[in-house]
């Protein structure tokens, strides 16, 4: 706009630019008005654009995100997957000791908060077994932590109590709070707060109790004072007592200080447990390489594994590779739906054609009541209008009892017109036909008919007249509803799944399927972001070849 | 038991939920969803259970949400959205251990939360093995099994599961699930594996395969179904000679509707379906629900469901007072997936094999069915 504003004053004017009656140039000024009636016009358009925004652009890129998104593992498993880097998976061997520790530190911390099974679900879709695996182990790692605690605990009672626990490793400032803390006083606990040096000196213990003490007051809400510590704890004290700063202890002054010199004498000779060993007990799927790929494979907090299973490939050694092929499906079922919804979409432009052109050019009245018999099937509930296909469809329904009535099936060979891709065929081109009708209707009704006459008088045949007078004008609304009936018809999967049967099932039956029954949704946003990509891209080929300009809803 | 040593070493975790639930005790909601499954079986819930406990409580009210068929996911959203709505939920236990391991149903502790049978029998014994899932509590066990057409299979009317198979003695189209769980188990069973070692073989490539080759012989001649009012359908319309659908399903085809239609429960699977709770409820609505499920489950209310609907209760102590059906008039105890009458061959739902196999097995199922 500002530039044909510039160019119409330019010429001729070689004394300087024009100025507003303000005295500013006339260019920066008519700028200025036209900002401000835009910033007006956004503001009324506001809120619109916000409810768009928040109720359905971000709602889907939210979905849409779920298709790389992967932080489960590495949120579940972070020790694991940090000394997991540098495993050399292509060994051959399975990783060592201090994996196994880490595993089963962060399994101990996840069966705690209830997340190690949620993490097993995950895994289970790369590697069968997963989801029995981590439930089992969820179980048996507090009998590996028992081994400690209850040597520990033998050895001198004092190590049984929460108090003395928290009397060591609580800084006195918060051992003061705590102990004249109650908890039907209704205040809040009193942060958790670690003895100085005491890091220092238990390093590992004093790691794990800070866990332990957080999710004690906060996500449990038990008064952390007399909440014995896990089993966890009295594994990581051992590993303290007998590590490289256990020299350290020494140093140690504090409340408890006999008891625990006392316990770095006893435990040089405690029994000890052998990580790799004990996980080996609770499954020997944790000794063999399969589960260790797949954890590795997937401790990226980004993946690209739904979308490879979303074209039926699998991550495997040697980087992406498709699936065995009693496994790949989801291309067949990308290439049916494509191929079905442009059938349903040419059979509804063969059925709505001739009934558009009849309503455009029938008198008024008519045309209005025969737009309602269009309209009727709105009106009633999708189901019930699948349902009633079924009837009408299978072997011993209507369509069929008929035909054989006239003769022309024989009893024992009746047509099979449902629960395959005829069934889905016929019934969604049914559903979807006042989609393709209205445009139609709308488009022919703007046809002047008086075109038509004028072809004939020239000569032309009925044909000729139609053909290339009548149908060029019509164009805009076949565009129109095959638009909307393709898409509409990508995404639909009730029907199919009613009528379908197993060869007229659409993509969309197993996004529904991953959605609500399986709950892998990172494959189901996978397959959704690649039809909603196909979508787009049939939707700019179409604007390529005929050009969306070329598209009416109406007049 | 296996049941028992989860329940101790999850116990400690519980402990610190249930001085939540004493604290709101005397503070409790007013109103409960209940969500399940719709149509007559949510009927026999509605008189046995909710009328009952909504006289013994006035000023009480109770709502129904038909969605259990898609509660697992509903509930995911609700989680995700921090709002969950629904104060009880009716599933079948697959549903509700994915749900458990999933943290999205609360864990329950058997004794100190559910009713004492009459003899004092603690509610763990009562329900025993029952208590596949730390979080599910079940009401009753129903069985998937085959109905026939009396009037389209001649005189010698099938009584084995492998009848289903046989495509010369009994032609016509069958009705069978559209997923691979007890498809596959049936398969192998009619292909000779012995019934113990059905589950090592379907854990192989290669007893899939076979389990699959085996469909593969009566495949053009299957109609899938995915709701369970499916197959009664088909029957009653004529357009399959044999179908498999839930047990209660076929006995309103042949009692209520009276349908030529017959049971076929060799080979029949047992399965469960029960309460579970959804994890994060407020303290006054979780005090309700925990009010509402202790008496509905008790071995009377368990019981009485079965005047309704011939799926059989889940506790032991409720099975003596099975009695008869409350409209009909009929013995409900024939009628009863559990009857030994018809319990001589039965499978039980194996929970830990499918909630492994489940995603790689339904991949080559899905596959092979859109060849």
């Amino acid at each position: 706009m500002s530039d044909t504003v510039d160019a119409t004053n330019t010429p001729g004017e070689k004394s300087g630019p024009v100025l507003a009656a303000d005295g500013t140039p006339l260019k920066r000024s008519l700028r200025r008005a036209l900002r401000r009636q835009k910033m007006s016009a956004l503001l009324l358009i506001a809120p619109l654009l916000i409810f768009i925004l928040i109720t359905f652009i971000a709602p889907i890129a939210d979905m849409l995100f779920r298709s790389v998104e992967n932080e489960i593992v590495q949120d579940t498993l972070p020790r694991t997957t940090a000394i997991l880097e540098t495993w050399d998976s292509e060994s051959g061997s399975i990783p060592d000791a201090p994996v196994f520790k880490a595993l089963y530190q962060d399994i101990f911390i996840a069966q705690e908060r209830k997340l190690h099974t949620r993490l097993g679900s995950r895994l289970n879709y790369e590697l069968t077994g997963a989801s029995s695996l981590f439930r089992k182990s969820g179980r048996g790692v507090g009998d590996i932590g028992e081994v400690y605690q209850d040597q520990f605990e033998d050895m001198n009672a004092f190590w049984k109590k929460g108090e003395n626990w928290n009397d060591i490793l609580g800084s006195d400032a918060w051992l003061a709070e705590i102990k004249s803390w109650k908890k039907s006083s209704g205040q809040a606990q009193p942060p958790f707060e670690l003895r100085a040096d005491i890091a220092e000196i238990l390093p590992e213990t004093a790691a794990f109790y800070k866990i332990f003490a957080d999710f004690t007051q906060n996500e449990k809400n038990s008064n952390l004072y007399k909440k014995d510590p896990w089993e966890l704890i009295y594994s990581s004290f051992y590993d303290d007592l007998t590590g490289a700063n256990a020299a350290r202890i020494d140093t140690y002054t504090g409340p408890g200080a006999a008891e625990l010199s006392e316990a770095k004498t006893a435990a040089a000779s405690f029994e000890t447990v052998d990580y790799k060993v004990a996980f080996g007990d609770i499954d020997k799927d944790w000794v063999k390489m399969p589960i260790w790929d797949t954890i590795r494979a997937y401790s990226p907090r980004f993946t690209n594994g739904y979308f490879l299973n979303a074209v039926d490939m699998q991550k495997s050694e040697d980087g992406p590779e498709l699936r065995p092929e009693n496994q790949r499906i989801y291309y067949t079922l990308f290439m049916r739906t494509l191929f079905m919804s442009s059938v349903i979409t040419i059979s509804c432009i063969l059925l709505g054609y001739p009934v558009g052109w009849i309503l455009a050019n029938l008198p008024a009245r008519t045309a209005n009541l025969l737009m309602i018999l269009v309209l009727l099937p709105f009106w009633t509930s999708l189901l019930v209008r699948t349902s009633a296909w079924k009837v009408m469809l299978q072997q011993q329904g209507v369509v069929n009892d008929t035909l054989v009535w006239l003769g022309i099936v024989a009893d024992d060979s009746r047509l099979a017109l449902i629960n395959n891709q005829t069934g889905t065929i016929i019934a969604m081109t049914h559903i979807l036909l006042p989609f393709m009708i209205l445009p139609l209707y709308s488009v022919m009704q703007t046809i002047p008919p008086s075109y038509l006459r004028a072809a004939k008088s020239l000569g032309a045949t009925n044909w000729t007249a139609f053909w290339r007078v009548y149908f060029p004008q019509s164009v805009p609304g076949i565009g129109a509803g095959s638009i909307l009936v393709f898409i509409l018809s990508i995404g639909y999967y009730i029907t199919p799944e009613i009528v379908g049967g197993t060869t007229g099932t659409f993509i969309s039956n197993r996004i529904a399927y991953h959605i609500s029954s399986s709950l892998n949704w990172g494959l189901a946003a996978a397959l959704g972001a690649i039809l909603l990509a196909v979508v787009l891209g049939l939707y700019y080929a179409y604007d390529k070849i005929v050009g969306i300009d070329n598209v009416k809803l109406g007049g | 038991m296996k049941f028992t040593t989860t329940l101790l070493a999850t116990s400690a975790l519980i402990g610190a939920g249930t001085f939540a639930f004493a604290d709101a005790h005397g503070n409790m909601a007013n109103e409960m969803t209940l969500v399940s499954w719709g149509g007559a079986y949510q009927a026999s819930q509605d008189k046995a259970y909710l009328q009952p406990y909504l006289e013994n409580n006035p000023g009480v009210t109770g709502v129904w949400d038909e969605s259990s068929n898609e509660a697992v996911a509903k509930l995911r959203a609700m989680n995700e959205a921090g709002n969950i709505t629904w104060d009880l939920v009716d599933v079948v236990a697959a549903d509700a251990i994915r749900l458990c391991d999933e943290g999205l149903a609360m864990e329950i502790d058997a004794d100190e939360m559910l009713a004492d049978a009459p003899d004092g029998t603690p509610a763990s014994e009562d329900f025993g093995d029952l208590l596949v899932s730390d979080c599910f509590i079940p009401q009753i066990v129903y069985s998937t099994t085959f109905g026939y057409r009396t009037d389209m299979v001649g005189d010698t009317p099938p009584t084995k599961i492998c009848d289903v198979f046989d495509l010369e003695a009994y032609p016509g189209k069958r009705a069978l699930e559209k997923r691979p769980i007890n498809n596959m188990e049936w398969a192998l069973l009619c292909d000779g594996v012995a019934k113990d070692e059905v589950y090592d073989v379907l854990a192989t490539p290669e007893g899939q395969e076979k389990a699959l080759a085996k469909l593969d012989t009566i495949k053009d001649n299957v109609i899938w179904w995915s709701a369970g009012a499916d197959t009664p359908q088909l029957l009653a319309d004529g357009e399959v000679v044999m179908g498999s659908t839930y047990n209660g399903r076929l006995f309103s085809v042949i009692e209520e509707q009276k349908q030529p239609v017959a049971m076929l429960w060799d080979a029949q699977v047992f399965d469960l379906d029960g309460w579970i709770i959804p994890a994060g409820l407020p303290a006054d609505r979780l005090a309700r629900v925990k009010d509402f499920v202790k008496f509905a489950t008790d071995t009377q209310r368990l019981a009485d469901q079965s005047q309704y609907i011939s799926y059989g209760p889940a506790r032991l102590s409720s099975a003596p007072m099975v009695g008869k059906h409350a409209d009909l008039g009929i013995d409900m105890a024939p009628h009863m997936p559990t009857d030994p009458k018809n319990a001589t061959n039965t499978f039980l739902y194996n929970y830990e094999f499918w909630a492994d196999y489940r995603d790689d097995i339904d991949a080559k199922f899905q596959a092979w069915l859109a060849q």
